[in-house]
């Protein structure tokens, strides 16, 4: 199987071990074999070790280390912040944070509501089995 | 003219701990003395001498003193305080109780008592808790809150829920069975009143939010897959 997501100048990573954990970063320059210069933009540019970023699908383009107004710029021209959050993984995401900022009320309605959408669609189930049969 | 600060520091800066800057002779001209002096007709203000208090009757010396000396006990000056309160525990929050009869319950909180109980209640009606003392220790608040503006609670405190004193028979080996049926009494008319004036006004502030009563009736449990140290209460 070919890789379909190369590391290189624009793309965008996601980090997922350390002090910035869940941040979406910019590849802005590769370091050596192991680092890359990582930029985003409200964090200071620093390095990272691959191992620490998860590579996304989305790509922008800029020129290698360019000034933060213009990686700003790009980003906002590529429309990375929509891309992320409409996309499987990024959604997936969301999601996560949401169930896990839920208090105990919360937990206790979303409990309702699941036992009323079983009920609804048992009743739906049994009525289309009644059709058919 | 703006109030005059008072001066709280020293008109004498400390070069080194114990030695000041300036000799006492410019530290009398510093203060002023003598300009209060001069203000005072030449003498320093001061108040009347106390009269001597009167001659209090001669005490007889005792005939008798112990032969060790005894050691006074040094009096115990504590005044007890509360214990301080979660700032996440206000009037009105509701809080999971963890141990005891009612574990598991989820209860209104009213206030907290001078003993350092909190005072919580069901209310009865919705969860079966009654008006009830609960150790903070024993309870998760959640942030969940009530409005308790209705409720009065002035009148409960700590006193409120001793238990009352048996009065001591001297029991015959017969009457000793006949007794133990006399145990359990049933709760007084007054405390079911309480019960009631607290929770009317309460069980109408829980109906005015959505599933707020259902969720007060339901037992709080773990379950597969929840870990205590990432929920959010």
């Amino acid at each position: 199987m070919p890789f379909k997501r190369y590391v290189e100048i624009g793309r965008v990573a996601l980090v997922n071990y350390g002090k910035e954990y869940g941040r979406l970063v910019v590849i802005v320059d590769v370091i050596d074999q192991n680092r890359a210069l990582v930029d985003a933009p409200d964090m200071v540019r620093g390095q990272m070790n691959f191992k620490r970023l998860s590579l996304t699908d989305i790509k922008i383009d800029i020129p290698r280390v360019p000034k933060k107004k213009t990686l700003i710029d790009a980003m906002e021209a590529a429309d990375v912040k929509n891309k992320w959050e409409n996309s499987s993984w990024g959604r997936k995401l969301i999601v996560q944070k949401r169930r896990a900022s839920l208090n105990d009320f919360d937990r206790f309605k979303v409990m309702l509501a699941k036992i009323k959408r079983g009920g609804a669609i048992r009743q739906e189930l049994a009525k289309l089995k009644k059709q058919s049969a | 003219m703006a109030p005059k600060k008072v001066r709280t520091a020293s008109r004498n800066p400390c070069l080194i701990p114990g030695i000041g800057k300036f000799s006492r002779s410019k530290m009398y001209h510093k203060r002023g003395i003598w300009a209060i002096k001069a203000k005072h007709g030449g003498s320093f203000p001061k108040h009347d001498p106390k009269p001597a208090p009167a001659a209090t009757a001669a005490v007889k010396p005792t005939k008798f003193y112990p032969a060790d000396d005894v050691k006074m006990p040094i009096p115990n000056r504590r005044k007890p305080k509360p214990t301080k309160l979660r700032a996440s525990i206000t009037p009105g929050t509701v809080l999971i109780l963890l141990a005891g009869r009612f574990m598991g319950k989820r209860v209104v909180f009213l206030k907290q008592l001078p003993s350092g109980l909190l005072l919580v209640t069901g209310p009865f009606k919705v969860n079966g808790v009654p008006l009830r003392r609960v150790n903070q220790a024993y309870v998760i608040a959640t942030s969940t809150k009530v409005d308790i503006s209705g409720v009065n609670t002035d009148k409960f405190d700590d006193k409120y829920f001793t238990k009352e004193k048996k009065k001591k028979t001297i029991k015959g080996e017969g009457e000793f069975f006949e007794n133990e049926k006399e145990e359990t009494k049933a709760l007084p008319q007054d405390k079911k009143d309480d019960q009631k004036y607290v929770d009317t006004p309460l069980i109408k502030a829980i109906e005015a939010v959505q599933d707020l009563k259902a969720y007060l009736g339901a037992r709080f449990s773990l379950r597969s897959g929840m870990k205590p140290h990432e929920l959010v209460f």
